[in-house]
């Protein structure tokens, strides 16, 4: 099962209640549980927001957006009700953090919701949790439903004469509804189809309302900065990058799992201290810093701070948080199809670029796969992959644009070994149908 | 049409969470579908009829949900993950074994009902790949040895 694993470089601050039996509110309390909370209700709502803005805490969930910035863009005066909304729809290839919290503190998301909601003035959070965590879900509705029997959660939270209601709501099976504004649209009981920005979510959201939407690290971090102040959060990680964040390292590793460790950690060390190294004698031939959405990483540019400004230097992204590490048993070519063969399925299917893009991109590298790939096709992938970028409603396109012209930049000569004719030198013979060359 | 009493009084609760009845959409679709085993024309017209949407607009969104379905399956849904942490660590030979060992392929059904068999994306277990959700269970840390006693135990409880 989702075992915790521990290394003695983890700071421990999101992590710090996981396996303590905190799922019960009563543990929660002796673990100095929903004090963060009461101490925001006596805090003016620009003040919390200040704090959040000056821990350097950005959003968990990929983007890395400020986290007190998009707080502040919640108008203060609203004819709407404004909400905030946990995006708990972990989906992206290789993260498996959020999972972790909801198993272990799913009372630090709530917390978090909470103190969210008191710092943009609004009474109505929800916690959308993806449908595949079924069991994830059952513990985050039992929480709730503790919270509100201890009057945490409801009329006048805390006997403080502030109101608030959190709810649960489940998906059924999407990635592209963890793009914020499909998280709306499917929370609404829609198609999980983007909406275009401006207006952002923060000024119009779920029906129409002014909407704080973090992931669910994000809200669970924000409790901890309450408590031990900006200076304390900022001060753990590197200038502009504060805190600590769950790492999951998966892969061709010794020793995968979930590990927290300070923003700016080194990547090779990563892989080869906290991580065990690459196991059977492999050598390392490529890392995915972030999730599959981020641009692959070669073996010599590795050694990098992991935090959002030191990695985005790279081309490529912190992201998501999801450290999947390649082995030189592996056929890249191999890897950008399945990576593309996720995004086309998961397309929405809106916009032209990503609906034709993906399709086109995965029907060229199953045949590049199956020894039909044309040399022209190489440069086409790249070019096709630029004109994705920004060309979209949301940045699906660009997840699958860009990791697409990594592959084809960096590991050309994969791609050149694998033309006309030629096996995948990868595979066992046999095992790939080869497709015929086209003239 | 009626449902279960505990899906009844989740459903009447849940209307009181949104401004809107058709936001309790799509996780009631779900809690249907495991009630009833597949999202019929019966439930579909039910849902549509409580919720003021046309049988279209339910249509609509249950065909963007990789987890909803119209037609029943199995008992037991196995979901292998082939995404790129479990692709690294064996998710495509798991794949191949389930397919081998029930005889049948992606969303296919064993003539007994007993099982179905899915190719699924990331299920969110990347660190202790690779792994399978069979229904809403999660086993991680697989080996085809492994996979075959998760898959034993399943056989042995369906056919009790």
């Amino acid at each position: 099962m989702a075992s915790l694993t521990s290394h003695p470089d983890e700071v421990k601050v999101v992590s710090r209640r996981f396996g303590q039996g905190a799922t019960g509110i009563d543990r929660y309390l002796q673990l100095d549980g929903y004090k963060a909370v009461q101490k925001a209700l006596s805090m003016q709502p620009d003040a919390i927001i200040n704090e959040v803005k000056n821990s350097g805490l950005r959003g968990r969930g990929g983007a890395g957006f400020s986290t007190g910035m998009k707080w502040s863009f919640v108008p203060k005066q609203s004819a709407k009700p404004k909400y905030v909304l946990c995006n708990g729809d972990e989906s992206e290839p290789g993260t498996c953090k959020d999972r972790l919290i909801f198993e272990h503190d799913p009372h630090s998301v709530i917390e978090g919701v909470a103190i969210a909601a008191i710092a943009v003035q609004a009474h109505t959070g929800f916690i959308y949790i993806r449908g595949e965590y079924r069991y994830l879900s059952v513990i985050m509705q039992k929480a709730i439903k503790d919270a509100y029997a201890k009057g945490f959660l409801g009329k006048n939270i805390f006997g403080s004469g502030y109101d608030l209601d959190i709810h649960w709501h489940g998906g059924a099976g999407a990635y592209e509804v963890g793009e914020e504004s499909a998280l709306m649209e499917s929370l609404e009981g829609k198609r999980g189809i983007p909406r275009i920005r401006p207006p952002f979510p923060a000024v119009v959201g779920l029906w129409g309302g002014p909407t704080v939407i973090n992931n669910a690290e994000t809200l669970a971090s924000v409790p901890a900065i309450i408590l031990g102040g900006a200076e304390w959060y900022s001060g753990l990680g590197t200038p502009k990058n504060g805190g600590t964040r769950l790492f999951c390292l998966a892969g061709n590793l010794a020793k995968p799992g979930v590990y927290e460790l300070p923003m700016g950690y080194n990547l090779k060390k990563m892989i080869y201290d906290v991580g065990g190294g690459i196991p059977n004698d492999r050598a390392l031939k490529g890392v995915v810093p972030g999730g599959s959405s981020t641009p692959i990483l070669l073996p010599e540019e590795i050694d990098v701070a992991m935090d959002f400004d030191s990695v985005a230097k790279t081309g490529s992204m912190l992201g998501s948080g999801g450290v999947v590490v390649l082995d030189d048993t592996n056929c890249i070519v191999k890897f950008a199809l399945r990576t593309m063969k996720f995004y086309r399925h998961e397309s929405c299917g809106w916009c032209i670029p990503c609906r034709e893009g993906t399709d086109w991109l995965e029907k060229t590298l199953t045949r590049f796969h199956a020894g039909a790939g044309l040399k022209k096709d190489i440069d086409n992938m790249y070019y096709l992959s630029e004109n994705m970028l920004g060309r979209t409603f949301c940045p699906l396109g660009d997840a699958a644009a860009m990791p697409t012209m990594a592959f084809v930049k960096k590991f050309r000569k994969e791609f050149e070994d694998h033309l006309e004719g030629k096996p995948c030198p990868f595979e066992k013979a046999g095992t790939v149908e080869q497709l015929p060359v086209l003239a | 049409m009626k449902f279960s009493p505990e899906f009844e009084s989740r459903f009447t609760e849940m209307l009181t969470h949104y401004p809107t009845k058709r936001s309790v959409l799509v996780p009631t679709l779900l809690y249907a579908q495991d009630e009833v085993g597949a999202l019929t024309d019966e439930v579909i017209a039910e849902l549509a009829q409580r919720l003021d949407l046309t049988e279209l607009e339910v249509r609509n969104v249950i065909s963007y949900y990789s987890m909803l379905t119209t037609r029943p399956r199995g008992k037991y849904n196995v979901q292998v993950c082939t995404n790129i942490a479990c692709m690294l660590v064996g998710g495509e030979e798991l794949l191949g074994h389930c397919k081998k060992r029930l005889g049948i392929g992606h969303k296919g059904t064993t003539q007994d009902g007993l099982f179905s068999l899915e190719e699924v994306e990331c299920i969110g277990a990347c660190s202790w790949a690779p792994a399978i959700q069979v229904n809403y269970d999660f086993h991680e840390n697989l080996t085809t040895e492994k996979l075959d006693k998760v898959l034993d135990d399943y056989k042995k409880k369906g056919t009790q």
